[in-house]
C-alpha cells in the first residue's frame, strides 16, 4: 500500500499544475507588484488546495477497481488504519512536495521575504488537513465514474476553515507579533483531522463495498 | 471449525435475492454454490464476507477466533485480482504475505505459493505484463500466501486453462485435507473432493 507511492505520476502533475495556476496569477493581474505581494499567500494556498484536489481521487479509486480494497477489508487493520494510511502516503507524496514548492513559487508572486519561512510552516501543518479530509471525499466518490468534480464539491466547502486560518497565520506571521493564534488553530484543524478523518472516510469506505 | 449461515436474507438495490438461507459447511468440507447468472452467488459470498450486511440472518464460524469477524478469517478471491501493476509477481506476494500474515515464515511461503501456482520463473516480471490468466493465478497464489481457515472464491477458474484449474483443484483440495473450509461459487464442474453442492436457484423456488 505504501509502496504504491512508487507509482509517480500524480506528483508530477499536482506539482505542474500548482506552477502553472501560480505563474498565470501576475499575468492576469499586471505587474503591480504591491498589489501582488498583498494578495501573494492566498494565491499559493488557493492554488495549492486545488492542486492537492487533483490527486486526491487517487487515494482509493485505484485501490478499489483491481479489488485490493477488498482484500485490505478482510485483513488484520481496522479499515480505519488503513484510512490512516493511505492519507498519511498521500500526505508524504503531495502534501509535502507542494510544501516545499510553495515558497519557490512565493518569487513569482513577490511575497514578502519574512514571510517565507511562515509560509513553509503553514503549509506543512495544514496540508495533512488537506490530505485527511480529501480522503473522506475520496471515499465517497471511488465508485462514481468520472467524480473528480463530484469530489470537488464535497470537499472544497471543507477547506474552507484550513484555508483561512492558513492565510492569517502567513499574515500574522509576516507581521511584528510572530505566529498568531490562528497557527495554532491551523494546527488544531489538522490534528482534529487526522483523528475524525479517517473514521469518517472508513465509515464510507463500508457503505461503498456493499 | 463450522462456518453456519442461518435464515439469511439479503436484499440488494431493493431486490430480495436470497430469502431464508440456511446452510453450514463443516472442517474439511468445500461447499460449491451453482446457479443461474444474478440467482446471488456473488451476493452470497459477499455477505459471508461481510461487506454487505443481511438485512436478516447470522452467519458466524463456530470454533473460529472469537476476537475476529468470519471475513477476517477468510481469504476472498473474486472478480478482480487485487495486483498492482507497477510491483513484480514477488512483491505483490511478498506484500500480501505481510500485510494478512504478520510476518510468520515469510519469503518460503511466498515462495512455495508462487511455485504451486506455477509463476516462479515470472517473480520479478512487473505484473502489469501478465496476461489474464496469469494475474488470476497470481491473485489465487494469496490464498496460500497467508494461512486463513476459510476460503470464498467467486468464479476462481475463470480465465485459467486446464492445467492451472486442476493446480486450483489440488490448492482447494489440500486445504479441505487439513481441516479448512471453502465456498466457491462456479459454473464448471470442478474435481473437488469431499464437496457438497448447493444450487442457489433450487433454493429459490423451495423457498
Amino acid at each position: 500500500m505504501r509502496l504504491a507511492i512508487r507509482e509517480g505520476g500524480a506528483i508530477g502533475t499536482a506539482l505542474g499544475f500548482f506552477l502553472v495556476v501560480v505563474s498565470l496569477m501576475p499575468l492576469g493581474l499586471g505587474p503591480d507588484l504591491n498589489l501582488l505581494a498583498r494578495i501573494a499567500a492566498g494565491i499559493l494556498w488557493i492554488a495549492l488546495l486545488l492542486a492537492a484536489l487533483l490527486s486526491l481521487n487517487r487515494i482509493f479509486e485505484a485501490d478499489y477497481e483491481d479489488g485490493t480494497l477488498d482484500v485490505l477489508a478482510t485483513g488484520p487493520l481496522p479499515l480505519e488504519l488503513v484510512t490512516v494510511a493511505k492519507s498519511l502516503a498521500h500526505w508524504i507524496t503531495t502534501g509535502i512536495p507542494l510544501a516545499i514548492m510553495a515558497p519557490v513559487l512565493g518569487i513569482l508572486l513577490n511575497l514578502d521575504l519574512a514571510a517565507y519561512p511562515v509560509l513553509v510552516a503553514t503549509t506543512l501543518l495544514g496540508t495533512p488537513a488537506v490530505s485527511f479530509l480529501g480522503a473522506i471525499g475520496a471515499a465517497l466518490t471511488m465508485k462514481t465514474r468520472r467524480g473528480g468534480l463530484l469530489l470537488a464539491v464535497i470537499v472544497l466547502p471543507l477547506y474552507v476553515p484550513t484555508l483561512i486560518f492558513g492565510i492569517s497565520a502567513v499574515a500574522a506571521g509576516a507581521g511584528p507579533s510572530g505566529f498568531g493564534a490562528s497557527f495554532l488553530i491551523l494546527a488544531a484543524i489538522s490534528l482534529t483531522t487526522i483523528v475524525l478523518g479517517p473514521l469518517a472516510a472508513a465509515a464510507a469506505l463500508k457503505v461503498q463495498l456493499q | 471449525m463450522q462456518l453456519i449461515a442461518e435464515d439469511l436474507v439479503i436484499d440488494r438495490g431493493s431486490r430480495r435475492v436470497i430469502d431464508g438461507l440456511s446452510f453450514a459447511v463443516k472442517a474439511g468440507e468445500a461447499l460449491l454454490l451453482t446457479g443461474a447468472n444474478g440467482v446471488g452467488k456473488t451476493t452470497l459470498l459477499r455477505t459471508l464476507a461481510g461487506y454487505i450486511r443481511p438485512f436478516r440472518g447470522h452467519i458466524r464460524l463456530d470454533g473460529g477466533d472469537a476476537e475476529l469477524t468470519v471475513g477476517e478469517q477468510a481469504h476472498v478471491v473474486g472478480h478482480t485480482n487485487a495486483i498492482k501493476s507497477s510491483l513484480s509477481v514477488a512483491e505483490n506476494a511478498a506484500f500480501w504475505n505481510a500485510y494478512l500474515d504478520a510476518g510468520e515464515s515469510a519469503a518460503p511461503r511466498t515462495e512455495a505459493a508462487l511455485r504451486h501456482f506455477g509463476l516462479e520463473d515470472l517473480s520479478d516480471f512487473p505484473a502489469a505484463y501478465l496476461s489474464a490468466g496469469q494475474k488470476r493465478r497470481l491473485g489465487l497464489a494469496r490464498l496460500l500466501v497467508a494461512r486463513r481457515p476459510l476460503w470464498l472464491l467467486d468464479e476462481p477458474t475463470s480465465s485459467l486453462d486446464t492445467a492451472s484449474s486442476e493446480r486450483l483443484v489440488a490448492a482447494v483440495n489440500e486445504h479441505t485435507q487439513s481441516g479448512g473450509l471453502a465456498v466457491i461459487a462456479t459454473h464448471l464442474p470442478l474435481a473437488l473432493e469431499r464437496v457438497r453442492t448447493l444450487n442457489l436457484a433450487a433454493q429459490r423456488v423451495a423457498a
